[in-house]
């Protein structure tokens, strides 16, 4: 076990009010690039900064071999308000590099992260893709040894994510290590080795290749693992009065254009969608879904152009982060939703009771929202939505940060949802999801780019999957 | 010593783009000091009354020219005493003084007493007793005029116009900096956490030492200068005397200026949130050197673990400071024991702030 620069051996660590990690033993083998992969609340963050001694063990040790670390936190730990250049000498200064060193080294940053057009410009008005390259550019400049960073892929368009995949390859052949912690799947199958965590414990440690084995795919393997995956039924769905279907649109976007001052969020948005039909919104953050997304539901004022949304009053709507009220118990949630969306006397009574059966919320009826596990979040927050059996759904981001398994129960709910007539407008960032998708539209740098089913999009730009037509199709819009 | 100076530029540069800190250190100290040099004043002038006069003997009239001259009443002059009382019920008038039918004749009577009833308005207790006094005065002093062998010469030291805006406004700068210093510094470091800049600032060899030098530094500097906005203008747009000397004025003001701002630093690292930080320094920094300074509200006439409380509150010693420096002079006396109160609040700040700050989340 020469050639480990990091030794985790049997960490604990304990906040107030949970274990972020428990009795973790795990390694990081040198010169490799080792995927940290878990839903959101898995302890990934924690365990990188347990790594970091940003955060002190509360049981067990580390032993970090590495002279240099180089850390890029979540939100990449750029000031926003600097320039560039600013941003990079602020931490090559604070990194002791000398500055005659430092041209040389700025050079070749700048030429490795393409960042060398932008030096002056303010680092809070780059793209997600360019920033994330800076952060990068920032940690890399006093050539650590190990590297570690924390979801670096989140919400970045598959152009950068692929980009900074490049760039980690060559860092790797440099002979830095590289600990790459990722929610995706398709990231973490390509890592030499895999970390699997999930609510705090190690599931997993090894080859992804060990871990596939007997099964089919790296997502089978991984569903399995966290307890295989749920029944093709929803009995929410089930509930839900069967709408006639009509294939009449219900919903259009014309011309649907919103500018903030200098800034044009969404430009020229058109589409339709039929009763009964799932229309995905497509792109990476900040490329204006949510933007087009509110001004579809009523709740923010076209610039120009019209948003229609036929039966208006009969919409349900589940925001990003689910938008519970966290203070409030479930029970009171439940009540206060079904309240709002005008359920009263006994058919509210009835709904609630029934919805806290099918999602198994019994246990948690007095427990604080802001409490729940993530999966349990998304699903009251669903229900919520839904209690007043809309005729149109519009769904932001609702399955962002959550495990492969909840994410699929979510989507059968959806698609059970669907065949009763219900009308779903959502949008994602995941790829795959895009496929699940009736119609999809991509949305990029606040257009659209391109609007179709996932086959047409796909045999368009010949491509075998969403990602790689997504690339192809941003590629063309240049 | 390179990373503070690349912390300080950093802060620098922060400072120049988001004009809020601007905004805090400029523009705050000039509203509030136009509002406290202007909208707050304890001098009662012009108050309003009513004077019900039943009688017209020249005596009378006499008092009632005396009652005209004096600056500080606005009078209303009637027979019919329910009017009067109307008015002082709509508020319109803060009390009355009747000079009843037989006044002057009691007056002439050596065995008889004249008699003079004043009514001023309680609701308003402040101005109630200035009713009372100053109709007390004016009354004496036309006493002493009419019979000419009293004179009385009031003198008041250190402001002799009487003017609570000479008071007032030093005492102000002391509020003012409290909210400043605090504010700055409480937001600043927030701000840090909120961005997730401070995680990637500890993963570098920066100590924690130096990260909170890197804000004191710069933010010391921003608040002296809203020091300097404040006494200039205390000086030649309001005209308060100047009599102490400004080399004394700049180290009591520096050693105040560096307990707010590491409280603010305190604040700031114990909540970790903008919107907090800056509620949590409104409630302990401002509100206590407003009411428990001593630059409105008199300490001595506070209940005795109330005054125990003041000696707290590090403004007090400031706000004492200031209105000697300005209106007395370079009194050592009363200066050097505030200075040295105030340098001991920095201090136990600064190692408060190390023990609190580690170079740890969570």
């Amino acid at each position: 076990m020469a050639d480990n620069l990091v030794e985790i051996s049997n960490i604990t660590k304990k906040f107030a009010d949970n274990t972020a990690i428990n009795n973790v033993t795990a390694h990081i083998e040198k010169g490799k690039i080792t995927g940290l992969v878990g839903p959101d609340g898995a302890g990934k963050t924690t365990l990188i900064r347990l790594i970091t001694e940003l955060l002190a063990p509360s049981e067990g040790n580390i032993n970090v071999k590495a002279g240099d670390i180089g850390y890029m936190p979540q939100k990449f730990g750029l000031y926003e308000d600097l320039t560039v250049r600013q941003n990079l000498d602020l931490y090559a200064d604070l990194r002791g590099v000398p500055g005659k060193e430092r041209k040389k080294i700025f050079e070749q940053l700048l030429k490795f992260t393409s960042l060398a057009p932008f030096t002056k410009r303010l680092a809070g008005q780059l793209s997600g893709g360019m920033k994330q390259k800076l952060g990068l550019a920032c940690v890399l400049i006093n050539k650590p040894e190990l590297l570690l960073l924390d979801e670096p892929g989140v919400g970045v368009d598959p152009i950068s994510r692929w980009e900074l995949w490049s760039m980690v390859q060559e860092l790797l052949k440099e002979g830095i290590t590289v600990l790459w912690s990722t929610a995706y799947l398709n990231e973490a199958e390509q890592c030499d080795n895999v970390i699997l965590l999930d609510e705090g414990n190690l599931l997993f440690q090894g080859k992804p290749g060990d871990l596939t084995k007997g099964e089919t795919s790296f997502e089978e393997a991984f569903a399995s693992m966290l307890g295989g995956w749920p029944e093709d039924k929803s009995e929410l769905a089930d509930m839900m009065i069967t709408l006639p279907k009509t294939g009449k649109p219900i919903i259009e976007a014309r011309n649907l254009t919103k500018k903030y001052g200098d800034f044009t969020a969404s430009k020229d948005i058109n589409f339709s969608i039929k009763q009964g039909e799932i229309f995905g919104l497509l792109g990476p953050n900040g490329a204006g879904k949510t933007t087009i997304f509110k001004m579809m539901c009523g709740l923010v004022t076209p610039t120009s152009g019209e948003a229609v949304v036929k039966s208006r009053d009969k919409i349900g709507y589940m925001a990003q982060k689910f938008s519970l009220y966290d203070n409030l118990s479930v029970m009171q949630n439940l009540k206060f939703f079904s309240g709002i969306y005008g359920l009263k006397g006994k058919e509210q009574k009835d709904k609630i009771n029934k919805i806290i059966e099918i999602f198994n919320l019994k246990d948690y009826l007095n427990m604080h929202s802001s409490l729940l596990p993530l999966g349990y979040k998304q699903r009251l927050a669903l229900s919520c939505a839904v209690m007043h059996e809309p005729e149109v759904l519009f769904l932001d981001e609702p399955t962002s940060g959550i495990d492969p398994i909840t994410r699929r129960e979510f989507w059968t709910h959806i698609n059970r949802m669907v065949e009763k007539g219900v009308t779903i407008m959502v949008t994602t960032h995941f790829m795959d999801e895009a496929e699940l998708c009736d119609r999809i539209s991509l949305i990029y740098r606040s257009q659209s780019i391109a609007i179709g089913t996932p086959g047409e999009l796909k045999n368009m730009t010949k491509t075998q999957t969403m990602e790689d037509a997504f690339i192809e199709l941003v590629k063309r819009h240049e | 010593m390179n990373r503070v100076i690349a912390l300080i530029r950093k802060e620098i540069y922060q400072i120049i783009r988001d004009p809020s800190s601007l905004l805090i250190a400029v523009v705050l100290p000039a509203i509030l000091l136009f509002l406290y040099g202007y909208g707050v004043s304890l001098d009662a002038n012009k108050i309003k009354i009513g004077l019900v006069v039943q009688d017209s003997s020249p005596e009378v009239q006499s008092l009632i020219r005396a009652f005209k001259n004096t600056k500080y009443f606005d009078i209303t002059i009637s027979r019919n005493r329910q009017e009067i009382e109307k008015q002082i019920m709509a508020s319109h008038l803060r009390g009355m003084v009747v000079i009843p039918v037989d006044f002057s004749r009691r007056l002439v009577n050596p065995d008889d007493i004249s008699k003079i009833q004043v009514i001023a308005d309680g609701s308003e207790t402040n101005t109630a007793t200035f009713v009372q006094n100053y109709a007390r005065g004016v009354i004496l002093n036309w006493m002493g005029e009419e019979q000419g062998n009293i004179s009385i010469q009031p003198r008041y030291w250190f402001n002799p116009e009487l003017k609570s805006n000479y008071f007032l406004l030093p005492g102000s700068i002391a509020t003012i900096m409290t909210l400043i210093g605090t504010l700055l510094t409480s937001l600043v470091i927030a701000r840090e956490w909120e961005r997730g800049t401070m995680e990637a600032l500890m993963a570098t060899p920066v100590s924690m030492t130096e990260i909170i030098a890197g804000k004191l530094v710069p933010y010391f500097i921003l608040g002296m200068t809203s020091m300097s906005i404040c006494t200039l203008a205390a000086i030649f747009l309001f005209g308060v005397p100047f009599r102490g000397s400004f080399l004394l004025l700049v180290i009591i003001s520096a050693a105040f200026l560096t307990a707010a701002l590491e409280w603010g630093l305190l604040i700031s690292t114990a909540t970790k949130n903008q919107f907090l930080a800056s509620q949590v320094a409104l409630i302990t920094a401002y509100l206590p050197a407003f009411i428990l300074s001593g630059f409105v509200f008199e300490i001595k006439s506070m209940p005795g673990f109330i005054q125990f409380l003041t000696n707290f509150v590090p403004a007090k010693y400031f706000v004492s400071s200031l209105q000697t420096i300005f209106l007395a002079g370079d009194i050592y006396g009363v200066l050097l024991p505030n200075l040295a109160a105030m340098l001991l609040f920095a201090a136990f700040l600064f190692i408060l702030i190390l023990l609190k700050t580690k170079k740890r989340l969570g």
